[in-house]
């Protein structure tokens, strides 16, 4: 039938697009090691997919133009198959396959992706805090002692720990060509290795939905020597003005802020929902009921010793 | 009272759809008293227990839904048209995205299915009714109040806004604070309990009410599809009304469970969504693949190949579908070992589904193919369904998902497995047994048509989000900017959405023009067909069977036609069926303003329609009511008129 013009044309579109035009699409033109893994499952898993669909449609094509109605066969009865034990067993057992190596891959590369990337593990990585409240990225470099809002400067070739935590609904932190994405939630802090290999630009955003003013939680990524990147953090030091818990309070509650340099962060007096400040301890709840009171936790926690991020 | 919090101002298309609701209301109450209509409407349908007529009203609630849901998606389409379009702001298309997935998930492809279960399932296994025929149309009616409860929240206080998954801390009371939330969590608790009962009432009718002979295995592949899909419903709604009502503890009685403080945990809400939402994509689905089963092999003129494997096959399904719900949130951290573990589940369902696959090719193969409107929409099934199949098993491998998750990628992926797989279904469906329920078919013109137009609009609809998805476009972004180049596509994206729209509206004019123009079929069997269901006269009497069939074998109705095996022995007996009642109906009436005053924390009048539902159980509780017989004279007179031949 007329139908598989159509979705053949589309299929070729996609095998064109994907060996060809692919550079053009961020998430398969990587940056850095995770990216790159990334990219290499999604596009190996492309081509398996690939070759499932073209034996589908190549049977599918097959049966329709055979055995279809016409005047030629109008006598013809069509047998009665109850099916076949071994084509049966072909069609479960070779899938079987197929996911058996697609989950070695994933299996492997979902290790690799969680942990430093191979070839970084021996430096010591730059620890950089991101934090999503409504609706803004805070970055806090706890070993400089400097934080950022809405874009986030990191040193070529070293290793980046990214440690999520949110201030409000759940964001997820996603950098399409440094690496995959992971939630930002209020009552933990997650991980999320990357690596940027090029100096340069990169788009980054918060990829979950989180309220009116989400389509503009992005942030820029700039990658840069670790020489420039020196100098950046310097400069800043000298120049910006200390983030005091009045001016945080602000940042939390101004719906859209543009970027902001500050030469202090805020993990002193608002830490991250790590170790003993992490959520669900149940015992030490604080006694504040009220709902509407936007931070409400954490209210009680400003006088504990964090010093070890200062 | 202050009524400014019960109405939402300031939006000229809110101002629309109040006049449109009230002009429509206005038209259907001043049409019934002139045609003087109301008493036909009471006794024939609002009161009616009768499986044929609640299968029609869940139908047309669900084609009426499609149009809500439609237009909500043509307004986002309209909206992303353009970089930095201003045609709708970010509240307002959040909220149209939320309601735009729950009506379509919740009150149309839900209610499409339980339609034509309910229409075919009793004639399928030659029984008279279902099982508990009142508890059917409490479930019906149920639905409706929750349904359209949902809908009024347009105009009524504020439709939710945090997405159908309703993901908390945002759909808190702190960050969600209209009643929008309140009306997600009601509306789908009172429409959840209906399905509930639906799940019960049809694995009992399956399981205890098949015609002498119909053994299990000698069951069509649509009541087999149904019968696994009950039992699903049995395990996972239960999930969804626990989560709900914490979720109303928590807007409404200062509960604490996913809130941000108090020890509240929002990933809670998460993982209990999705241990009802992804085993409820199976309930769409598998009938879906019963459907097609049924289709493809009436019009490949062969019996289904490779029966067994296909019910072994769902069966794998099913179970696998309670193991996959963390592939939703890999990036919710937990970790490189429990990712790999859900990753496998989540490629596992791949073997089952292909294997289906690959039956029915096996069932076209040697078969005698004619191309009608059903058989249209379940050839397009195949090519276009595989694709959503192969994009969800690259979205389950874990390391990969971290690149797909919230973009463009998956809105992509899940609109190709829904829309092949359970639209293009229930519209086959409907298409195909269409002449049972009303004694013609609709137009074949028209319907092909319409065909061309869904099928190939609908890929130029959707193949470019798989491009923008990789390209860095989450999904739920109100807007762009013109530099991120997502333009073009999306501009595409929309072009084919409005061919989507004209194809949905011309099917809409073939229901029209059919029921005006379309030849009365006479023989019960315009199709040709071989399950039960076309053995029976059509439109089908109230009855269903004038004798109960006796099966013998596999497509008994085939056999019949083909090898002379008869198929009614014995002579014409009274035939016992349940008596109407208006209490389904006044019990979802009950539950509606239960419903609307619960939202509205309005709580006397809320505890005066609290006991007005145990009164109404009450009552049923003591009433006698032992149906009503049917004589052989009425039947003997029904079926000369109707033109049968099984006297």
């Amino acid at each position: 039938m007329k139908k598989r013009g159509p979705l053949f044309l589309l299929f070729i579109s996609v095998v064109l697009l994907l060996s060809g035009c692919s550079s053009n699409l961020l998430v398969l033109d990587p940056k850095g090691p995770v990216a790159r893994t990334q990219s290499n499952t999604i596009i190996f898993s492309m081509i398996v997919m690939a070759v499932i669909l073209l034996v589908v449609y190549i049977l599918y094509v097959f049966v329709l133009t055979k055995y279809r109605a016409t005047k030629a066969n109008e006598g013809y009865e069509p047998p009665h198959e109850e099916g076949n034990k071994w084509l049966e067993l072909t069609w479960t057992l070779i899938p079987v396959i197929i996911v058996i190596v697609l989950s070695v891959v994933t299996v492997r590369t979902t290790n690799a992706v969680e942990k430093v990337p191979a070839g970084y593990d021996n430096e010591k990585p730059l620890v950089i805090y991101a934090a999503s409240s409504n609706w803004k990225w805070h970055f806090s470099y706890p070993e400089e002692g400097i934080e950022t809002v809405n874009y986030v400067n990191i040193p070529t070739h070293r290793p980046v720990e990214f440690r999520l935590y949110a201030y409000g609904p759940i964001a997820s932190f996603w950098v399409p060509q440094l690496g995959g994405q992971k939630y930002a939630m209020s009552d933990m802090v997650n991980t999320l290795n990357l690596v940027a290999e090029s100096p340069g630009s990169f788009m980054g955003k918060n990829s979950n939905f989180s309220g009116k003013g989400f389509a503009h939680m992005e942030f820029e990524v700039l990658g840069m020597s670790p020489t420039d990147y020196t100098k950046w953090v310097d400069d800043v030091k000298k120049t910006a003005p200390k983030l005091t818990e009045t001016e945080f309070d602000k940042l939390l509650n101004t719906e859209l802020v543009g970027r902001k340099s500050y030469s202090s962060t805020h993990l002193s007096f608002r830490p991250a929902p790590e170790g003993e400040n992490a959520g669900h301890h149940h015992g030490k709840a604080n006694s504040t009921d009220n709902m509407d009171n936007m931070n409400m936790d954490d209210m009680d926690m400003s006088n504990m010793d964090h010093s070890q991020h200062e | 009272m202050n009524l400014d919090k019960f109405l939402v101002k300031g939006e000229p298309m809110i101002y629309a759809a109040m006049v449109s609701i009230v002009v429509a209301s206005l038209a259907i109450l001043i049409g019934l008293t002139y045609f003087k209509k109301w008493g036909y409407m009471w006794r024939e349908w609002l009161t009616t227990v009768d499986h044929k007529k609640i299968g029609v009203m869940y139908i047309i609630a669900a084609l009426l839904m499609l149009f809500r849901g439609g237009v909500d998606a043509l307004l986002m389409r309209a909206q992303l048209a353009m970089p930095e379009n201003g045609l709708l702001d970010a509240q307002h298309y959040n909220e149209i995205f939320t309601t735009h997935g729950v009506i379509m998930i919740l009150f149309m492809a839900m209610p499409f299915i339980i339609g034509l279960m309910n229409i075919v399932i009793p004639l399928q296994i030659g029984a008279r009714d279902v099982a508990f025929p009142r508890l059917n149309a409490v479930s019906f009616w149920l639905f409706m109040a929750g349904a359209m409860l949902f809908n009024i929240s347009f105009v009524v206080g504020g439709s939710p806004d945090a997405g159908w998954t309703a993901y908390f801390p945002l759909a808190s009371l702190e960050y969600s604070p209209t009643v929008g939330n309140n009306y997600y969590s009601i509306a789908l608790q009172i429409a959840g309990i209906g399905t509930l009962l639906t799940g019960v009432n049809f694995i009992v009718t399956i399981l205890k009410m098949r015609a002498p002979g119909m053994k299990l295995m000698r069951m069509p592949m649509f009541t087999w599809s149904v019968l696994i899909t009950c039992v699903i419903i049995l395990f996972a709604f239960p999930v969804l009304t626990v989560a709900l009502a914490l979720m109303m503890f928590d807007r409404m009685f200062g509960g604490q469970f996913f809130t941000m403080a108090n020890g509240g945990m929002d990933m809670l809400w998460a993982n209990l969504f999705w241990v009802w939402g992804h085993p409820e994509v199976y309930i769409v689905i598998l009938p879906a693949f019963g459907i097609y089963s049924e289709i493809i092999s009436t019009f490949s003129k062969k019996n289904l190949y490779g029966y067994k494997s296909m019910v072994v096959s769902m069966v794998a399904i099913s179970l696998l579908s309670f193991l996959v719900w963390a592939h939703h949130f890999y990036t919710m951290g937990h970790g490189a070992m429990v990712n790999g573990f859900f990753s496998i589940t989540t490629m596992a369902i791949a073997i089952p589904t292909g294997v289906k696959i690959f039956n029915w090719l096996f069932t076209l193969r040697k078969g005698r193919i004619s191309f009608t409107t059903p058989m249209l929409y379940s050839l397009a099934f195949i090519p276009i369904f595989t694709i959503g199949g192969v994009t969800g098993v690259m979205l389950a491998m874990a390391s990969a998902d971290y690149q797909y998750h919230n973009t463009m990628f998956l809105v992509a992926h899940f609109h190709y497995v829904l829309i092949p797989g359970t639209v293009f279904a229930v519209i086959a469906g409907f298409h195909y047994w269409f002449p049972k329920m009303f004694g013609f078919r609709l137009n074949e013109k028209l319907g092909k048509l319409a065909f061309w137009f869904i099928a190939i609009c609908f890929n130029i609809t959707f193949f470019p989000l798989f491009f923008l998805g990789l390209n860095g476009m989450t999904r739920r972004m109100y807007t762009y900017s013109e530099g991120s180049g997502f333009g073009p596509l999306n501009m595409l994206a929309t072009i084919g959405s409005v061919g989507l729209a004209i194809g949905f509206v011309i099917l809409v004019y073939n229901v029209y023009w059919s029921f005006r123009y379309a030849p009365r079929d006479t023989t019960g069997d315009p199709w040709d067909a071989r399950t039960l269901e076309w053995s029976t006269h059509s439109p089908v009497p109230e009855y269903n069977f004038a004798i109960t069939p006796n099966v013998k074998g596999m497509d008994a109705f085939w056999a019949a036609k083909k090898e002379n095996q008869p198929l009614y022995e014995g002579k014409i007996e009274p035939i016992h069926m349940p008596n109407n009642s208006g209490q389904p109906f006044i019990l979802g009436v009950i539950f509606f303003f239960l419903g609307f005053f619960l939202v509205f924390s309005m709580w006397v009048p809320a505890i005066v329609t609290g006991v007005g539902v145990v009164i109404m159980l009450a009552w049923r509780s003591f009433e006698r009511d032992h149906g009503r017989h049917i004589s052989v004279e009425e039947i003997i007179e029904t079926e000369r008129k109707l033109g049968g031949d099984t006297v």
